[in-house]
């Protein structure tokens, strides 16, 4: 061993014994070598995906942790710990683990609100990417299977986002699932149908629930999201990173990157660890859904000022801003209201995006393959219905804290919602218009510079450089 | 002695430094070569040791069985070893490994292949005459067998029974009571001031329970003609459930001057609609579509409250078709 250390050869003769037994049973050293010195095209943007799969990583690893203290269950019980305020309360088994798990279970907590805070960076970062993939135009053929894949690994983070902070049944809990029931509820002619369904009778529904909804949160849920997203970086790989036009190496042949190995492992290993250590600090320094606050879910209870994760605050937003009226035809009820806020919008929002591939190839007769990425004002249109649609979700995200704004600043809330429901058919117009302006003038001004920028080489006497 | 050897093991591991003998130097490098930063070694491995002594740090926070803001100090010991491990792989890609520029070809799609293997699936199946008719039959096989496996989804609820929906626990004659079961008196409702009342010996946690209670000057009401019996002594019952999204309407809304100021009004905290107690819960504001149902109000000789009948409507969050039938009691 000593002897080997000093001539040097140690590492190379344990690689080589790991290459070998990998090798001779799998016959993988060709795709060793080949994921080795796979090239990623480097841009600050491209880490958002990364930042996603990262949380993702934190959150099935809390998450364990989490199952092995949780007890998903409704049963009546009364808090006997040591937290007076809740001393006495009648809870579910449920509430009262949680409560424990956070109080009782040393690093529990840590583990709770750093799986919360984890949630919701993955959403965020998830959002984050999409922009970036919208806005760059990266969802075109050949990537538009990666792209649709990516949009249903959202809704699905979002539903299993929800899930999360439903089964703990604190009051937020309880309120969020009472919203998520009576928008199901509101789907036309089979809404009743299916929320009975799924609670297995009128809400608050069958103990049977809880069950449901633990067994879709740590397993169906994750499951398919861990498979959607191998799907997805697979597909990544096998049509390569898109890239932006940087020097005149960049095409649409051939791509330029750092290798897998040794430059690109190493940052990508230190953003594992970014995340980790960020959403660590985070799930010990910054408190995030203090339950015990909250206190036990009844139906009768109800809070002022409850905000839900920010993601979902658009649904929120775009159920307050609906005014008061179902669609009745004589005495029947065809469609209730939560309908238009809590289903359409959100179906709306996502089938545009699901059909934004289609759209841009019908728009721009453009069928090839698209490696090379779009800066935002190189396609002023997409641009420009790209912000409109994200400033209308965004104005409508906002709504939703208007009780908040009421609670906090005394701002008149009906105010508010009035100014809203101008503002989600006003600002999205307006985006629209400003933004392929803001696109079209920045393109003028990169003509402009070249022509300058030839017109002094010649007067300089220098030959014009070919672009 | 034996100190001298162990000083001397550490100076050497410490300021030893050796190049590694190249085994590869008869053949082209793959990677490209670099200059060595003993420096950013240095620095890389100061940050992987401070990573080591904040993971300890972690375990030592563990260890204690009480202690002030463990929380706080279990974090920030984690999330610091981790920082410190991010750092060190920065400096490592920074500094310590080469950042080549690699050219790939972007991949292509395979025509000839993709002919071949429509060529193959169809020459595998031309020794079929009814292809047709097989298909069909598989398609009858596998659209059976997958309705089949699906059917038993129905046992998670009984999706065609709504009825369900419309039941409540009250009719004529149950008395209202407190979250604690003390029968409420009507003697005791103070003016314009909010209520929770539950029936009397039903489950609390039923959509259809939950009541608001408030009393107003009986000319403070402007009830419907034919409810007009429904308030003893001004007092007004209705659904404590919202008829938008079921949150319990649990604010109240009490004018303090009520020469500028808006009317009294339930509120529910979840999307703020907004309901008048004194015309039927009628919608001022707010996204509900219905008014809060209202529980006609009798009070026997011992001048308890007590429902004199089922609600003015089905309870709870709208469905299609949910103005269609009254609320009933539970058969």
């Amino acid at each position: 061993m000593v002897r080997r250390a000093v001539e040097g050869t140690e590492e190379p003769v344990v690689i080589r014994g790991l290459v070998r037994f990998l090798d001779e049973r799998s016959g993988t050293a060709p795709f060793l070598k080949k994921a080795l010195r796979y090239a990623f095209p480097d841009n600050w943007s491209f880490l958002l995906g990364e930042v996603a799969l990262y949380a993702f990583v934190i959150l099935v690893g809390t998450g364990i942790y989490l199952t092995l203290f949780f007890e998903p269950s409704t049963a009546s019980t009364y808090y006997t710990g040591h937290y007076l305020p809740l001393r006495g309360h009648e809870m579910s088994v449920a509430y009262r683990s949680a409560v424990d798990l956070s109080f009782k279970v040393r690093a529990g907590l840590l583990m709770r609100q750093t799986h919360h805070w984890a949630a919701d960076v993955f959403v965020a970062s998830i959002v984050l990417h999409m922009l970036r993939i919208f806005f760059t135009g990266a969802f075109r053929k050949p990537r538009d299977l990666t792209y649709y894949l990516g949009l249903t690994m959202l809704i699905l983070a979002l539903l299993e986002g929800y899930l999360g902070y439903s089964l703990v049944d604190d009051l937020l809990s309880g309120m969020g699932l009472a919203i998520g029931y009576s928008v199901l509820m509101s789907i036309p002619v089979v809404g009743g149908n299916l929320a009975l369904l799924l609670w297995g009778a009128p809400f608050p529904g069958k103990p049977d629930f809880e069950s449901r909804m633990y067994v879709a949160h740590v397993f169906l849920f994750p499951i398919l999201i861990a498979t959607l997203l191998g799907l997805h970086l697979f597909l990544v790989a096998a049509r390569h990173h898109t890239q932006f036009r940087e020097s005149r190496r960049t095409t649409e042949k051939k791509v330029v990157g750092v290798p897998t190995f040794p430059g690109q492992a190493p940052r990508s290993l230190g953003l594992f660890f970014a995340v980790a250590a960020v959403l660590f600090l985070l799930g010990g320094l910054v408190q995030i859904n203090p339950i015990w606050l909250w206190g036990p879910y009844h139906v009768a209870a109800g809070t002022n000022g409850a905000q839900p994760d920010w993601y979902l605050g658009w649904l929120i937003g775009a159920l307050r801003l609906v005014p008061n009226f179902d669609v009745t035809i004589g005495h029947y009820t065809l469609v209730p209201n939560p309908f238009w806020g809590g289903a359409l919008f959100p179906l709306l929002v996502f089938l545009f995006l699901y059909l934004s591939p289609w759209l841009e190839r019908r728009l721009t007769g453009e069928y090839g393959f698209r490696n090379m990425l779009d800066r935002p004002r190189d396609a002023p249109w997409r641009t420009a219905l790209g912000v409109a649609l994200f400033t209308w979700v965004f104005i409508i995200f906002l709504a939703g804290a208007s009780d908040r704004v009421f609670v906090s600043f005394g701002v008149s809330y009906e105010a508010q919602i009035w100014a809203y429901r101008v503002l989600v058919f006003v600002a999205p117009v307006v985006a629209l218009l400003v933004t392929r302006k803001l696109c079209f003038a920045l393109q003028q001004s990169e003509r402009l510079g070249r022509i300058r920028k030839q017109a002094e080489a010649e007067a300089r006497g220098e030959l014009p450089q070919p672009e | 002695m034996k100190m001298r050897r162990w000083a001397i093991a550490l100076g050497v591991l410490l300021l030893g430094r050796k190049k590694r003998q190249p085994r590869f130097a008869d053949r082209p490098r793959i990677v490209a070569p670099g200059a060595p930063d003993p420096r950013a070694e240095w620095v890389a491995l100061l940050l992987l040791l401070c990573a080591a002594a904040a993971a300890v740090g972690f375990i030592v926070v563990y260890s204690f069985n009480h202690l002030a803001h463990q929380t706080q100090y279990l974090g920030l010991a984690l999330g610091l070893a981790f920082a410190f491990v991010a750092a060190a792989l920065i400096v490592v890609a920074k500094r310590l490994v080469v950042t080549e520029e690699l050219e790939e070809d972007y991949p292509l799609s395979h025509p000839t292949t993709q002919e071949e293997v429509e060529q193959l699936v169809e020459e595998s199946g031309d020794r079929l005459t009814r292809k047709r008719l097989l298909l069909t039959g598989a398609g009858a096989a596998a659209g059976a067998i997958g309705a089949a496996l699906v059917v038993p989804a129905l046992s998670l609820g009984p999706l065609l029974d709504t009825g369900g929906f419309y039941e409540t626990p009250w009719r004529r004659g149950v008395r209202l009571v407190d979250e604690h079961g003390k029968p409420l008196l009507l003697d005791e409702i103070v003016r314009e001031t909010f209520y929770t009342a539950y029936p009397q010996g039903a489950d609390k946690e039923l959509l259809g329970s939950p009541l608001v209670v408030v009393r107003f000057e009986p000319a403070q009401l402007h009830l419907p003609t034919q409810r007009r019996d429904w308030a003893p002594g001004g007092v007004v019952a209705y659904s404590k459930i919202c008829t938008h999204a079921g949150c319990a309407v649990a604010l109240f809304r009490k004018p303090t001057f009520p020469v500028v100021e808006p009317g009294p009004a339930l509120i529910c905290p979840c999307h703020y609609s907004t309901f008048d107690p004194t015309r039927a819960a009628k919608v001022i504001f707010g996204p509900a579509g219905r008014p809060l149902p209202q529980l006609p109000l009798a009070v026997d000789s011992g001048g308890v409250l007590r429902a004199a009948g089922n609600f003015s409507g089905p309870v709870g969050p709208a469905w299609s078709g949910v103005r269609s039938k009254a609320p009933r009691n539970p058969s």
